[in-house]
């Protein structure tokens, strides 16, 4: 085990662990806790709301195979990877004060809340729930494979061995912490992610002799690597540009994203994550990527695309930075899954227990079913991580394009377009994931049709059919209640 | 079916006006992003030009289209929106 690597990573993940418990104490201040456990009740500034949302964004994907993917492909990998750009704006401002001002108006605590309130329809309430559930536990354990991979790449435990660190680490915080734990550690993951970019960019530049000396360098392997159509001309441009809907504009569909749109504090809040956040996103997706096209003549034949950030560190770094540097992946994982881990819990708790199997439960009785909801997502994650079965491979697939046809229609035309209603609601639902599940299979097999990601089509499709539902049964104009609903 | 004789929330007015933003700059992002991309990236790399030691259309596509969204993103938030409360309780209307 290399200590120099492995001692940054330990002291990263203590501080992470002393931060949960510092999120439990404040709890026990904070007057309401549902709202504070699964919300951290609304308190959040602009640095904290945009280094979460970033944070929370940037998974495993960012950080390893995506700058892997860069490595083999070039140029053409980075450009699609800055359509991301638009997540650090897009889904604060068109969100925005509305959903933020409605929320409160709701007292919604989760997106499922905002849905059930607008639509008024228990079938909105379950097919939404459903859905958080299977696809984003899916996910979630999918990173959480991801992160334990990571551990045992840079320690060399077992794999087990692994998994088990990385599941006390993240269990512990956010089940005692709660959503103000997630992203209190996901502002310190953000900003490691943030300087670690910055660093890493820098020695690899300078590893290579300079910009001009490296480009050069990636002429002389393959001219196709400093274009925008990828190393073999892969890359069209209409397939490209369908990544804007995939990771640009769609990401507002994301319940993990959205509901990050309701806590924070007051308007001047949002306005600053705005710009830091554009600036961090942008910033890590350009870093990340050319880091990985630069790695290329640094250090050519990495055979595995998610081996080229943790090689590339350990050869142009000092270990004790490189074991710094290397704390950014970690903590962009550990970010995802424990954002992903508070909102199924509170799907679970919030909007189906409380909904449906015991609506009157004292307070006393929600702080134990939550903290041992929280506790056990996390147990059957860290068991079916152990050995991942076939069906949580397949069903990840679907988690971030399948959720964002789901939602993006409910909750943006929920929020603008009085003529929304719940049949349009339910029926753009369930297209928007039927359809994602039809056409990824279709692509799978044939080809991309059209030539686009799957995310385009069923985008378009649970747009239309939301519309026509909602005109074919049309009701009343919805007026959001002028008052909190409670009063 | 209720309140159908009262006011839009003005807040909601400004909120609106908000998300027109944000689609505008979405727009502006992408035709920059793809302009570039497409536009000088098309021809055989032979034939590139080079900024900074970056081939021209990925300098002004990805880097200059990041500094670009960055510098519209400051400028819409300090000029165009409106700090409004988000709580009903504290109503008062114009704050600064």
């Amino acid at each position: 085990m290399n200590w120099a690597v492995v001692l940054p990573l330990l002291i990263f993940l203590v501080v992470i662990f002393f931060v949960g418990l510092w999120a439990n104490r404040k709890m026990a201040e904070a007057d309401g806790f549902l709202s504070d456990y699964f919300l951290g009740s609304r308190e959040f500034g602009g640095l904290v709301l945009a280094m979460t949302m970033v944070a929370t964004y940037g998974s495993a994907s960012s950080f390893l195979g995506g700058p892997g993917a860069a490595y083999t492909i070039g140029f053409g990998w980075v450009l699609l990877a800055m359509t991301q750009v638009a997540t650090g704006y897009f889904v604060l401002l068109i969100l925005g004060k509305k959903f933020a001002i409605v929320a409160r108006r709701y007292n919604a605590v989760t997106l499922v809340d905002f849905l059930k309130e607008r639509y008024k329809s228990k079938a909105v309430v379950l097919i939404s729930a459903f859905s958080i559930l299977v696809f984003l536990f899916s996910a979630m354990a999918a990173q959480w494979v991801g992160g334990a991979y990571l551990i045992q790449s840079l320690t060399g435990l077992s794999y087990i061995g692994a998994l088990f660190i990385f599941t006390l680490s993240v269990l512990v915080y956010v089940t005692a912490g709660g959503f103000r734990a997630v992203v209190i550690t996901d502002t310190l993951q953000g900003v490691i992610m943030f300087f670690g970019t910055l660093i890493l960019l820098i020695a690899v530049i300078m590893a290579g002799g300079g910009i001009t000396n490296i480009m050069s360098e990636l002429v002389a392997i393959n001219p196709n690597l400093i274009t925008p159509f990828g190393q073999d001309g892969q890359l069209n441009a209409a397939y490209v540009s369908s990544f804007w809907i995939l990771v640009g504009v769609g990401v507002i569909g994301l319940p993990q994203i959205a509901v990050r749109a309701m806590s924070y504090k007051d308007s001047q809040a949002m306005h600053r994550a705005i710009i830091i956040g554009t600036i961090v996103v942008g910033f890590i997706m350009l870093g990340m990527h050319l880091i990985g096209v630069f790695a290329r003549p640094v250090m050519p034949g990495i055979e595995v695309a998610d081996q080229v950030i943790p090689s590339v560190a350990l050869e142009v770094l000092p270990p004790w930075l490189a074991g710094i540097i290397l704390a950014a992946p970690l903590a962009a994982i550990m970010s995802t899954v424990d954002s992903l881990l508070i909102l199924v819990s509170s799907t679970v708790v919030k909007d189906v227990y409380m909904n449906y199997i015991k609506p009157n439960a004292s307070n006393d009785t929600v702080k134990k079913v939550s903290f041992g909801v929280t506790g056990i997502i996390g147990i059957i994650a860290f068991v079916l991580s152990i050995s991942p079965p076939e069906l949580l491979i397949f069903l990840n697939l679907f988690a971030f394009g399948g959720l964002e046809s789901a939602f993006i229609w409910p909750l943006v035309l929920g929020l603008y377009w009085k003529f929304a209603n719940k049949h349009g609601a339910i029926a753009s639902m369930i297209t928007g994931i039927g359809s994602y599940i039809a056409i990824h299979l279709y692509n799978e097999a044939y080809g991309n049709l059209f030539g686009v990601h799957t995310v385009t089509v069923p985008v378009f499709l649970s747009l239309a059919v939301f519309v026509l539902f909602s005109l074919l049964f049309k009701q009343e104009p919805y007026e959001f209640p002028a008052n909190n609903i409670n009063k | 079916m209720r309140n159908n004789n009262k006011q839009t929330d003005p807040r909601f007015r400004i909120a609106h006006r908000e998300a027109l933003i944000g689609c505008g700059l979405a727009v502006i992002n992408i035709l920059w992003w793809y302009g570039f991309a497409y536009g000088l990236g098309s021809k055989p790399p032979e034939q590139y030009t080079y900024i900074l030691g970056f081939p021209a259309w990925f300098f002004y596509s990805c880097i200059g289209g990041f500094v670009l969204m960055v510098v519209l993103v400051v400028f819409v938030v300090k000029f165009m929106l409106k700090e409004v409360p988000l709580d009903d309780e504290e109503k008062e209307e114009g704050s600064q």
